[in-house]
């Protein structure tokens, strides 16, 4: 293309978008003339510009947007409706310029309906003068405009000299505004160039020169690193002291040369107060738009990246979060809304917030609906605080919008951000307060060129990666403290009470690893999901020069780029995300099912984490991992048979060893256990094999005949899998269970119901109850539940008090007025219990108030006969 | 170079452009040719980083005097065994080849490098239709010396390796 008109493209580009961002500024401030100048002059220097290239299109808009600012110029007033038309008009010129750049020529095609919109303002603007201006009045403008807003002038304004010294282009020598504006371009251009303020020194500079620039830097760099090596090795006393200062100067020159990748941030957001004005008038809302640090410098790279991002969220905030004016209102809140971008340095990176306020987030929808799609378990969600929940926006798909505006609502929200955020190595969080705001705060590294990277070593070969994932590092060695553990060949390691996946980098690498016990875990962490990388030696951290990867390798998701070490050797630079990736893509094999369920699951099917087994033949078995206490491979050859039963020295305990099912205790060899233990009792259940951890909506079909050691069967990935009965096995492991709950049957065994609404929770407690030798029955509701009471025969009865409360201390009442009232025990279950409830629960005449999770209180509280608080209160 | 040469082998021989000077290098016995126009540097790499996952014929990272270069075997690149040679203490021995092509660096890991050869355009023919699948995909044109053959190979074939579909 004509280099001219490159040229002219970029420029004008950089100018239209200053007058984008200066009319919505001018719309706020009508007053200043300031901004009314620069914008005028912006306009009038594209104008010349497009005559001089001959580019008719363009200037015939131009020129018709300019005579309509200079008319605003003159004092004529500012209305939204002009302003919009001249904003419609540079959108067309930036359409137009667009087009040019393509072909480069104008495309045909007529502007005549807006350039008349613009001249109908104009004369309109212009009959408005005239009227202001009393006949004879002095001519000058500026007086005239002075003496309808009624400021005397005085000659201290600054400003107001400067306005009226400034040339006006279309004000002819006598000081008189001419009517129909005719132009001297030559003329006018002239006397703009010399009236333009002059700036900082700036040059344009092509991209590439920069880049190679920063090339030649690093590989300075690398060479100052080896020559310090081998001066350390040297005692040249004559050599160090030049060596020191070439070190230094390097130091500057790579600092001088990061800074010219350097943007403000402002240069990311410049589009924003447009974007925001159109937002207001089409949701007919009042939006204010503040900006704050906008000249925070960022690198050039980062900056192209977040600029999307940005724009998205700013966009939800004036759909979603700020309400109707006369909502605010009602609210005690100005009516007009302010949204608040501000930016600053904190350490070596950025922090970007985004504060709006607005109504906030809706948290109880946000839970709702990350239960509706599944995203954690009910008693999980429960246990949530507000801010954990409200992270749930960031998850793929979500969106808690009812309907989808024009604005935003498709289904594509926060998660696209997190996920851009994620790509650059960024942190993103978020805060709200119900009713006065959202704050959502992004952290972004400085730039991605240069790195502080973690150097490991897995097999002959090191890697780097980049310091700002990783969380710790963990020492894993056989028989240590921290060891790696395997569940069907799946590597975990054991952290502070969870349980964290690992990858082995070497497997990654598709090499097979040798030993997979002793090295380093590398504790890493990509948005909310943590991962453990296993690597052999860890060296040092060190900052790296990160260098794209070779169009022919760039296809290896794992790495991110590659780089040179001090010491010359090049170095591949693990990517975190391909890294997750990889993981994700193993654990999901069952995704596509898990989809193709999800809309076939009846609402009351919950998510629940199931330990798949074999035992026997060919049976999969299956547990709530809920339920499970570890998994262990044990030597067979530790087993000891005794008194018919077969006991492991385990952990300085004995502990009994039940096969399940058909499952065959081995002789020699390593057996899998799983350790089960409720109270006092530990049990090792010995199966063929571990298969597998899954996460799976569960639709038991109950068995008729109990006593198998089996609850039922569910479809788990395709296959039937048996869930096995707890209360089966746990007597089998102490004959004391045994005697207990033959005692216990000779006496009838008490019947307790159980009033649960979360399927989940009924799922894990009922098989407790059973094996403690108590017959359960259960149910969602409480009008089932009356009519199972009235059947008679309870001995006790379990309520939820956290769904429906209300509800829960009525039946509690009734159940206490009805027959056999006094002696029933009534008590009830709840996640968190308040003093209130407390309370609340002597009123109903409840016998006591169970935590959910605290199985031994509920059993102990269960068979305790005795009056419990009900007679003390 | 002569004007008149440079207009036969437009004429005769378009595909590899206008030079007729050959860095020759071999791969086993075999003498190839690659336009010396298309060779940037001739240099022993003894440090390279493989990179796993890598098309089998990429060998790994080398750094050129702060440039990181990737390394194809030429060897493999044909359809032969891989080949990286290694010294008396194991350290690598590699003649590399440099070439700068769509603005990245690679490095041809050969057997070795011959001298410079300067060939009329009387001794050029076209690829034997009966060559090797792979051969006759990379070479450019033969050259008929005295007392041997020289393949002059076509570099953006070489350097085009099939990659696998971005995961």
């Amino acid at each position: 293309m004509d280099e001219l008109l490159q040229e002219f493209l970029g420029e004008t580009g950089e100018h239209l978008d200053t007058v984008d961002r200066e009319l919505v500024r001018f719309e706020q401030e009508p007053n200043n003339r300031d901004i009314l100048r620069n914008i005028f002059r912006l306009v009038h220097t594209v104008k010349g510009t497009c005559g001089f290239i001959g580019l008719p299109r363009l200037e015939a808009l131009t020129h018709a947007a300019e005579s309509v600012i200079g008319q605003f110029r003159d004092g004529a007033s500012v209305s939204a409706s002009a302003v919009t038309a001249i904003l419609e008009t540079i959108d067309r010129v930036k359409e137009i310029m667009a087009e040019l750049a393509d072909k480069g020529q104008e495309p045909p095609g007529s502007d005549e309906i807006l350039i008349g919109e613009l001249q109908t303002l104009a004369e309109r603007a212009r009959f408005e003068l005239g009227q202001a201006r009393p006949a004879g009045a002095p001519a000058d403008p500026v007086a005239a405009y002075l003496a309808r807003h009624g400021t005397p002038a005085t000659a201290e304004d600054g400003l107001d000299l400067i306005f009226r010294n400034a040339p006006g282009p279309e004000r002819g020598p006598d000081g008189r505004i001419d009517t129909a504006p005719r132009y001297d371009a030559a003329a006018e251009d002239t006397t703009l160039r010399e009236s333009r303020p002059p700036g900082p020194a700036t040059l344009r500079v092509n991209v590439d020169t920069l880049e190679h620039l920063m090339t030649m830097v690093s590989e300075l760099v690398l060479t100052r690193n080896q020559l310090l090596e081998i001066s350390r090795r040297q005692e040249d006393a004559a050599l160090k002291a030049p060596l020191q200062r070439l070190s230094l100067i390097t130091a500057e020159l790579q600092d001088g040369v990061m800074k010219t990748r350097m943007q403000p941030i402002g240069n990311a957001w410049s589009k924003l107060p447009r974007i925001v004005r159109d937002l207001s008038g089409e949701l007919g809302k009042r939006i204010e738009l503040v900006t704050e640090g906008a000249d925070t410098e960022i690198d050039r790279q980062i900056l192209d990246l977040i600029k999307d991002p940005l724009t998205h969220m700013v966009r939800n905030c004036a759909d979603h979060a700020i309400e109707a004016a006369a909502e605010r209102l009602k609210a005690g809140k100005p009516e007009h809304g302010t949204i608040r971008l501000a930016a600053y340095h904190e350490g070596g990176s950025v922090t970007i917030a985004i504060a709006d306020d607005g109504r906030g987030l809706d948290i109880a929808r946000i839970r709702n609906k990350a239960l509706q799609q599944g995203l954690a378990q009910e008693a999980e969600i429960e246990r949530m605080s507000d801010a954990q929940v409200s992270r749930f926006i960031f998850h793929p798909g979500f969106s808690t919008a009812e309907n989808v505006t024009a604005v935003s609502g498709r289904g594509v929200g926060m998660d696209v951000v997190k996920v851009n955020v994620d790509a650059i190595g960024g942190l993103i969080d978020i805060a709200s307060t119900p009713g006065q705001g959202t704050t959502i705060t992004i952290k972004i590294p400085l730039t991605l060129a240069i790195v502080s990277a973690l150097i490991v070593a897995s097999g002959a070969e090191r890697f780097a990666i980049p310091q700002i994932v990783v969380r710790e590092l963990v020492r894993v060695k056989a028989g240590a403290d921290h060891r790696v553990e395997q569940i069907n060949g799946a590597p975990v390691l054991r952290l502070r009470g969870r349980l964290l996946p690992i990858i082995v980098l070497a497997g990654l690498m598709g090499v097979t690893p040798k030993a997979a016990e002793d090295g380093f875990i590398v504790v890493t962490q990509i948005g909310e999901r943590q991962f453990g990388i296993l690597v052999d030696s860890v060296f040092h951290t060190e900052e790296i020069v990160v260098k794209p990867m070779s169009s022919k390798l760039r296809h290896i998701p794992i790495f991110s780029g590659n780089t040179i070490l001090g010491d010359g050797a090049v170095v591949l630079i693990i990517d975190p995300n391909g890294v997750a990736r990889q993981v994700g893509a193993s654990v999901s094999t069952d995704m596509p099912e898990r989809e193709e369920a999800a809309p076939g699951v009846s609402p009351a099917g919950e998510r629940t984490t199931m330990l798949v087994f074999r035992a026997g033949s060919d049976s999969v078995k299956a547990v709530p991992l809920s339920l499970v206490t570890r998994l262990e491979e044990v030597e067979a050859s530790g087993f000891q048979a005794s008194g018919g039963r077969i006991l492991l020295n385990y952990r300085g305990r004995l502990m009994p060893i039940v096969p399940v099912g058909q499952a065959s205790i081995r002789s020699d060899g390593l057996q899998p256990l799983v350790i089960i233990s409720e109270g006092d009792l530990t049990m090792g259940l010995a199966v063929d094999a571990i298969v597998d951890i899954v996460d799976e909506f569960l639709d038991v079909e109950l068995e008729a005949m109990l006593d198998q050691g089996v609850v039922g069967s569910a479809i788990i990935r395709g296959r039937a899998t048996e869930i096995l009965d707890l209360a089966h096995y746990l007597p089998m492991g102490d004959p004391n269970w045994l005697r207990l709950s033959r005692r216990e049957s000779a006496a009838a065994s008490p019947h307790v119901l159980m009033v649960e609404p979360s399927d989940f929770l009924r799922e894990m407690l009922a098989p407790v109850l059973k094996a403690s030798g108590l017959r359960v029955t259960q149910t969602a509701d409480f009008d089932e539940a009356r009519h199972l009471a009235a059947a008679g025969g309870l001995s006790g009865v379990l309520v939820d008090l956290d769904r429906k409360p209300d509800a829960a201390f009525a039946f509690a009442a009734e159940l206490r007025a009805g027959a056999n009232g006094e002696h029933l025990r009534v008590l009830g279950m709840t996640t968190f219990a308040t003093p209130e409830l407390h309370a609340r629960a002597r009123e109903a005449q409840l016998d006591g108030i169970v935590a959910k999770f605290d199985r031994r209180t509920l059993l102990a509280e269960l068979t305790d006969h005795k009056p419990g608080m009900r007679q003390a209160a | 170079m002569n004007g008149r040469i440079d207009q036969a082998a437009n004429e005769t021989a378009p595909s590899f452009g206008e030079s007729l000077d050959y860095v020759t290098i071999t791969i086993g016995e075999q003498l190839l040719g690659l336009p010396i126009g298309r060779v940037h540097d001739v240099f022993i790499a003894n440090r390279i980083t493989p990179v796993p996952l890598a098309p089998a014929e990429i060998v790994g990272l080398l750094n050129l005097r702060g440039r990181i270069v990737t390394a194809i075997c030429l060897n493999k690149r044909l359809g032969r065994p891989l080949s990286l040679k290694t010294d008396c203490n194991g350290k690598y021995e590699l003649t590399a080849v440099g070439i700068d092509h769509g603005g990245e660096a690679y490095a041809l890991i050969v057997d070795a490098v011959g001298e410079v050869m300067r060939l009329d355009q009387s001794t050029f023919e076209p690829v034997p239709v009966h060559l090797d699948r792979i051969w006759a995909a990379l070479a450019a044109g033969i050259h008929r010396l005295e007392d041997r053959l020289l393949v002059v190979l076509d570099v953006d074939a070489v350097l085009k390796i099939d990659l696998p579909l971005a995961a």
